[in-house]
This record gives structure tokens, sequence and C-alpha cells, in this order.
């Protein structure tokens, strides 16, 4: 691995970590349980400190002395010297986003500090240390802060605690490895973290590893130290301790009145792979090959100790009763601590294996081209089986056949590698509602459903943007002050609901606010004003409430820096028009409103059912068709009866001015957008066809109710049809009598 | 000229600074038979400067010279009480209240 691509790892790790870390730092905004707060804070920690690491390792100074500060102060939370608040909460987010510009300029080969951002980092630092600097008195603020369930003893003085002689402590040895500062990791933090779990009743510092002083390496570690600690805290919990510095430390601890040390010290240096417990515990000398010898011939006579002796027969030995570390237990050869660590460690090694085995990074551009290849595979199989056709050649129509069903499977297949889950665009908007809120002054929550809906990998990365801008504009325009929602007995904390569902082959994603709701009256008012409609015209409900997407539109009283600028909702439909896709409102004045964002689930091929009218070929997504039937309609009308339901209909001849006499046998298909059913006049119908998705040139990009193209077998081309436009222009006739309803809104 | 080093350092004394900070005080120590450090500035002291101070104290030593630290700020004290080593440095410690 060169360089080039380890640092385009760290860009890629840095932006999940920072991901977390916001995450976690919004979750401790929401969690008013404090005891949830320390495994948020770690998580915090972790990730400025991974990121600190990293950073280092390219030499990344600028990157390596914001952390620093960061993780410094997150040490003081840690250790309870500095007690997280919202402001604190702000001041990190804000760190985050500073972290982000900097791997972003990273990503653009910015290597050294950006000058137009500097201002903003000093900014930031000095927020900083003046955090750090209010908790200057550990003990004080540790016996103040509340961060913790357990009771928490004030840390002691030594000379204080030297007197009590008795036996009932841990005993704690450390052995720093050499690299531990490079690492960055400062070993007293990790002591002072130490001490908030209990009492450091004495210390010894060793620094025998010192070297002389020209040998010396200021920036390696040569220390170790041995620690009496009492603590009620149990050994997972010290361990704990040194979790981020595990990998840099030989950790020995023994329990109180135990004799293990030697053992727990060597299961730690364990390499990765799980070995045979038995292995480990000869290995770390906890047990010697005779006494493995005699426990193994002891476990194939299948003739247990019966009695058990001290406090090894406390475990029983429900792990794996059949495993030799049992048998060495139940024969008091091992305490019971010992085998359970090995255990753990066993455990840990086999999931963390199965971790990194489960998921590999590829390029999407791999992916891409991959879509591409099955894309023309589709269209060489399809010209393989209209060859077939010609031929009449049965043995090789059902070759075709065999391979065009494999084709299926491939494109499903591949067509799945680009799905991702629609939750982490979601959460992203934990953030935005957050920060939103705050500068609103508002009270506002975000409530998410449906994060497990998948969608297109391009179709996430294209409509954050809209959704961004519909969730904003739903906490400002949407959610009232808090006194008016008082007033109309709601309560004060206003909720955005983000959702998202599948419904015949689209991606539903529905923005609601539980806000005063959109005001008929008031849009109607203001879209006559603006000559967007005909003061004349009676329009629906949910014409008036969808006025809001026409360009030039803003019902805002003032203008928000946030939205209200009179652009937007516009630029959010024409940007979601571009993904096949619609987008739809409802509301209920008081109650609040519904935006409903309308999706296909992927760009790239689709099952297509293919039509004829005239010379041409159409191909209409198979997921909106509900059936075909024979045309029949009431005579001269646009409308057919459905089992004694109304169907509307398009005539595809007059619609795109075919020339030429229907045929004698035409055909409705009946296809269905969200709440819309109509009917689509053909000539003829030729059956479901592989479509693989070819955008049409930009010049064609004002057609309405095409969406595209794609290539036939016989190397002919059909044009798509955009079903929801369609349909549209069939809700708007029938709603209103004369013909052109919303488009001539837009003009 | 007086027999005794005088260095005041302030500030953060870590890894960041660790490495030029050896050399000083190995130079300063060097220079006189008594050195005696200023620590009222510090903010903060981690591992990597306490070694170096360690390090000057233990050379100080085996050299037959002496360190004396002086004015130890709370940052200092902290450190220096947590891992209890006052004996090592044998410098009278102002108890902060």
């Amino acid at each position: 691995m060169n360089l080039d691509q380890a640092l385009q790892t760290f860009i890629t790790e840095s932006r999940e970590l920072l991901a977390d870390m916001e995450h976690a730092l919004l979750n401790i905004d929401l969690s008013q349980d404090w005891g949830d707060q320390g495994e948020a804070i770690n998580a915090i920690f972790r990730a400025a400190h991974t990121i600190k690491g990293s950073a280092g390792l390219f030499s990344l100074d600028h990157m390596v002395a914001f952390t620093h500060v960061v993780e410094s102060l997150l040490d003081a939370v840690r250790d309870g010297r500095a007690v997280i608040d919202d402001d604190m909460v702000a001041l990190l987010l804000a760190c985050c986003d500073h972290l982000s510009s900097m791997t972003d300029g990273l990503a653009a080969g910015q290597y050294e500090a950006d000058p137009d951002t500097v201002p903003e980092g000093e900014r930031l630092l000095q927020q900083l240390r003046r955090r750090m600097g209010a908790g200057d008195e550990p003990a004080q603020s540790l016996a103040e802060q509340p961060l913790t369930v357990r009771p928490e003893p004030d840390v002691e003085r030594m000379g204080q605690a030297a007197g009590n002689g008795d036996s009932d402590y841990w005993h704690i040895s450390l052995r720093f490895g050499r690299s531990v500062l490079q690492n960055g990791m400062d070993p007293i933090a990790f002591l002072r973290y130490l001490a908030r779990l209990g009492r450091i009743a004495g210390m010894a510092t060793v620094a025998d590893a010192l070297p002389a002083a020209d040998e010396m390496d200021a920036e390696l570690c040569y220390l170790g130290f041995e620690i009496a600690f009492e603590s009620t805290a149990d050994r997972a919990a010290i361990l704990g301790v040194f979790e981020f510095v595990q990998d840099d430390c030989e950790i020995r601890l023994v329990a109180p009145r135990g004799k293990v040390s030697e053992y727990v010290e060597l299961i730690r240096a364990l390499p990765e792979n799980p070995i045979r417990l038995g292995e480990m515990l000869v290995q770390c000398g906890s047990v010697t090959a005779a006494e493995l010898a005699a426990a193994l011939a002891q476990q194939s006579q299948q003739s247990q100790h019966p009695e058990v002796q001290g406090e090894a027969g406390a475990q029983p030995a429900q792990e794996a009763p059949q495993r030799l570390g049992s048998i060495l237990v139940a024969a008091g050869q091992v305490a019971p601590v010992v085998v359970e660590a090995a255990l753990t460690r066993q455990k840990q090694a086999v999931e963390q294996k199965a971790q990194e085995n489960r998921s590999i990074r590829v390029d999407s551009d791999k992916l891409d081209r991959l879509i591409d290849l099955v894309g023309e595979l589709i269209i060489a199989g399809a010209r393989t089986s209209v060859i077939g056709q010609r031929l009449h050649n049965a043995e090789l129509l059902e070759a075709t056949s065999t391979v065009s069903n494999l084709v299926e499977q491939v494109r499903d297949a591949a067509l799945e590698l680009r799905m991702v889950k629609i939750g982490a665009t979601f959460n992203r908007f934990q953030r935005v509602v957050h920060d939103v809120a705050r500068e609103l002054g508002k009270d506002i929550g975000l409530a998410v459903d449906g994060e497990d809906a998948e969608l297109d990998k391009t179709v996430v990365e294209k409509i954050g943007d809209p959704l961004l801008h519909l969730v904003r504009n739903a906490m400002d325009h949407g959610i009232e002050p808090a006194a008016v929602r008082v007033a109309a007995g709601k309560p004060a904390r206003g909720m955005i609901t983000l959702n998202a569902f599948h419904e015949s082959g689209s991606i539903v994603i529905e923005v609601s606010d539980d806000g005063g709701g959109l005001r008929k009256e008031k849009i109607l008012a203001k879209a006559v004003e603006r000559g967007l409609v005909d003061p004349e015209r009676k329009l629906t409900d949910a014409e008036i409430y969808n006025l809001i997407f026409e360009a030039g539109f803003s019902t805002a009283e003032t203008i928000t820096n946030l939205s209200g600028r009179g652009v937007g909702m516009d630029v959010v439909k024409r940007n979601i028009t571009a993904l096949r896709g619609s987008v739809d409102v409802r509301s209920v004045e008081g109650q609040g409103a519904t935006v409903t964002v309308r999706l296909p689930l992927t760009l790239a091929i689709i099952d297509g059912f293919l039509v004829q009218v005239g010379s041409s070929v159409f191909v209409i997504p198979l997921d909106t068709i509900e059936e075909c039937i024979e045309f029949a309609a009431e005579p001269g009308q646009d409308y057919s009866n459905l089992r004694g339901q109304v169907l509307p209909f398009i005539r595809l001849r007059s619609l795109f001015h075919i020339a030429g006499a229907p045929t004698r046998r035409e055909s409705i298909v009946v296809l269905r957008f969200g709440k819309v059913r109509a009917g689509l006049v053909v000539d003829t119908l030729l059956g479901e066809f592989q479509t693989v998705i070819k955008p049409l040139s930009p010049i064609f990009s004002e057609v309405r109710c095409i969406s595209g193209s794609t290539i036939l077998g016989s190397g002919d081309v059909a044009l798509i049809l955009d079903v929801g436009a369609l349909l549209q222009a069939v809700d708007g006739r029938g709603a209103v009598a004369p013909a052109p309803a919303l488009p001539a809104l837009a003009v | 000229m007086s027999d005794i080093g005088h260095l005041a350092w302030d500030g953060e004394i870590n890894i960041y600074r660790a490495a030029d900070l050896k050399l000083e005080v190995l130079q300063a120590l060097r220079a006189a038979p008594v050195l005696e450090i200023d620590l009222a500035g510090v903010t903060e002291l981690d591992t990597a400067g306490l070694q170096v101070l360690m390090l000057a104290k233990r050379t100080a030593t085996i050299e037959q010279r002496e360190l004396r630290l002086r004015n130890h700020s709370p940052a200092v004290v902290d450190v220096v009480e947590m891992l209890n080593l006052g004996a090592f440095f044998g410098d009278a410690v102002l108890i902060h209240s």
C-alpha cells in the first residue's frame, strides 16, 4: 500500500470517525440520563484520539495540534475535571466541523493548515482552553460533578493514604510501551482516569528503564507504575481504563488477595489468533506443560475432581464444560478469573476476525464500472435473443433464455452492491436539527423511522440537499414558537419526523412536522399576487399546497437566514424531478405538514415493459404497472370502465403526436403512481424487457413524460416513459375541467 | 558570576516541547554546578515533560550536580503528588490549597 492509498484510507476513516463523534455528541445531548454519558464520551474521545494518532503518522501537524487540544478537553471530561454541558457540545460540534473541513482540505491536496480556516481554528482552540481552565481543581470538581452513578470517593493525596496497610487492594502493574507518547497517549492522563474508579492507595513510579541522558529520546516513554488501588470496581472496569492504550502497555492486574498476576499479564500478551485455552495457559506459564499433560489425561478419563477448592469453585464451568480450562479450574490449579480472561480474549479475537471479514471497502468507481458492464451485457443478451427468435432455433432460444435469466440475477446482485441504507443520511439530520433549533431558539426534536430502507448510493448522495432544505423549511416555517405551541395545546417541543419506506419500486421519504401546517388562503393569495395562478380558477387543496413548489414562491413574512429567500422549494422539486422522482405535500392546518418525496430505487437498470405505438417502442417501468386490459372506452370520452370504476386514460398516440391509425386491437396499460391510477392506450404489448437506462442528452431535458432512453435487442432506441409526469397530467385534468392544469403554473 | 544556573519554564511542558527542553536542561545543567528551574508558569505537565525533569534530576545526581525545582505550579504538584515523586525530586514543594 503506498502512501497515497493510505492517506485515502485515513481520509475515509476520519470522515467516519467524525460522523461517529458527531453522533455521540448529539446523543449525549439527547439522553438526559447522566449514566449513559461515559460510553458516549469514550466514543468521542476514541474518535478524536484515533484521528490525532493517524494524522501524526502522516505528519499533518495542524490536525495533530488541533485534535490534541480537543482530546485534552475530553480527557478532562473523562477524569472529571470538566463537566460536559450544552455549550460544550456545541463547541465540540464546531470542532468536528473544523476537523471535517481539514479532512476535506486534505482530500483536495491541502496538507498544511488552510489560511482561511486558521482564525476559526484559533478561536475554537481558545474556547477549548477556556473550558479546560475552568476545571483546574481536580478533587473539587470531582466532588461536584454528577457524571457517575456510583458514589465516588474523592481522590486522596498519597501522603494521606499511606497509613492504610490493609492488603485488600488491587495491584496494578503498568509498563508503558516506548511509543505510547508518539501515539498520542499520555500515561498520566490514564492514571488520573483510573483515580476516578477508586483510591490510589500507593504508587511507585518505575523509571529504571530511563536510559542515560544522551541516549534518551524525549519522545519515547520509559516509565512504569506499580499501583496499589482500592476500589469496588471489577476487573473489567479497571482494565477498561486502559482500553485505549492496551496495545501499548503491559498491564498486570492482581485481584485483592489473588496471586494470578502473571497469568493475566501473559494472556494479555497473547497473539491475536485464538489459541486453545490449554495452550494459552501453558504458554502464559500459569500452568506448566506437566500440569497440562496431567489435566489432559484427566480429561480423557472423564473423571473430574469431585471436590473443588477455594474460590475456584465459585465459578461453575458453564462456558464450555468439556474444555480443558474448566477442568483446570475445577482442579484448583487456575483461579477462575484467569480462565475467564482467557476465554474473553479468545472470544474477542474470533469476533474481531468475523467483523473484519464481513465487509470490504471497494472503490465506488469499480462498482459503477461493474454496473455499466452489466448494462452492456443485458443489451448484448437482448440482441442474442432477438437473433434466436429470427432464426427460429429452439436450442439457441433455450440457451439465450437461460443466459438472460442469469444476467438478470447478476444485475440484481450488482445493483444490490450499490444499495445503501438511508439511515446514515437520516442521522446526519440529527446534527442539522440540533444546530438549526439552537439558531432559531426553538426546541425541536427529530424522530427517525425506516432507517433500514435501502436505495441506490447515487440516489442517496443526491437526495441529501433536497432533504436538508425540506427539514430546514419545516423547522423554520412549520414549527411554531414554543409559546404559540403551548397556547394551541401542543407540547412545547416540536418534532420533525423523517420516515422512509418502499412502495412499488420506489422509495418514499416523508418529512413531517407537527407545526402549524400550511395555510391555504395565504398560499393562494400569494400565488395570485405573484401571478402564478388565475384568481378565477378553482383549485383543490392538494393543488394549492403544491403551489409552494413553484418557482419564486415564498410565504415567509420575515426572511431568515435559513430559508425564506424565495428560492428553495422549487429547487427541491427540480432536483427531485431530475432523479426521476416526485414530491408532494399534504397538510392539516394547525397539525402540521408532510412532504412526501418519491424516488426510484435505482438510476441504472430497471425491469421495463415494452409497448408499441405505430413504429415507436416505449418502455414503462414494470413496477408502476398494475395490469393490462383490452381497450374499451366510453364513447367519445377519455375514460374507461374498469370493473365499475372510472379509469381515466391517455392516448399515447395523441400525446406524442404519432402518425398513423390505431391498430384494431388497442390495449390499456393500467398504471399506478402514488395514489393516482390511470390507463395508457397503446397499439401493441411487447412484453417485459430488462431496461438499461441511458440518460437523454441535455437538449431533451425539457421534454416532459420521458425520463430516459434504452437500447433494444434489435439495436433500436426506445424511450422510457416518466409515469409520474404522465399521471400528474391526468390527475390535474381529472380534477379540473379545462385541459392543462399544473404545467401552466410553472410558466 | 553565580554558581547557580537559572531556567524558568512556563506553559505546556509536553511532548511537543520535550525534545527541545531536554537539550535545554542538559546544557544548562552542565553549565553550572547547581541549576534551578522555576516552574511557576507551567500550565500542563505530561508524561514526556515529566520524563525530562526526571532525566535531568538523575543526570544531576550521577554527575554530582544539583537540580532544584522551584515554585511548582499546581499542574506540576498534581503530577508529582499523584506519582509519588516528591522524594525522587527531593524539593520543598509548596502545597497549594
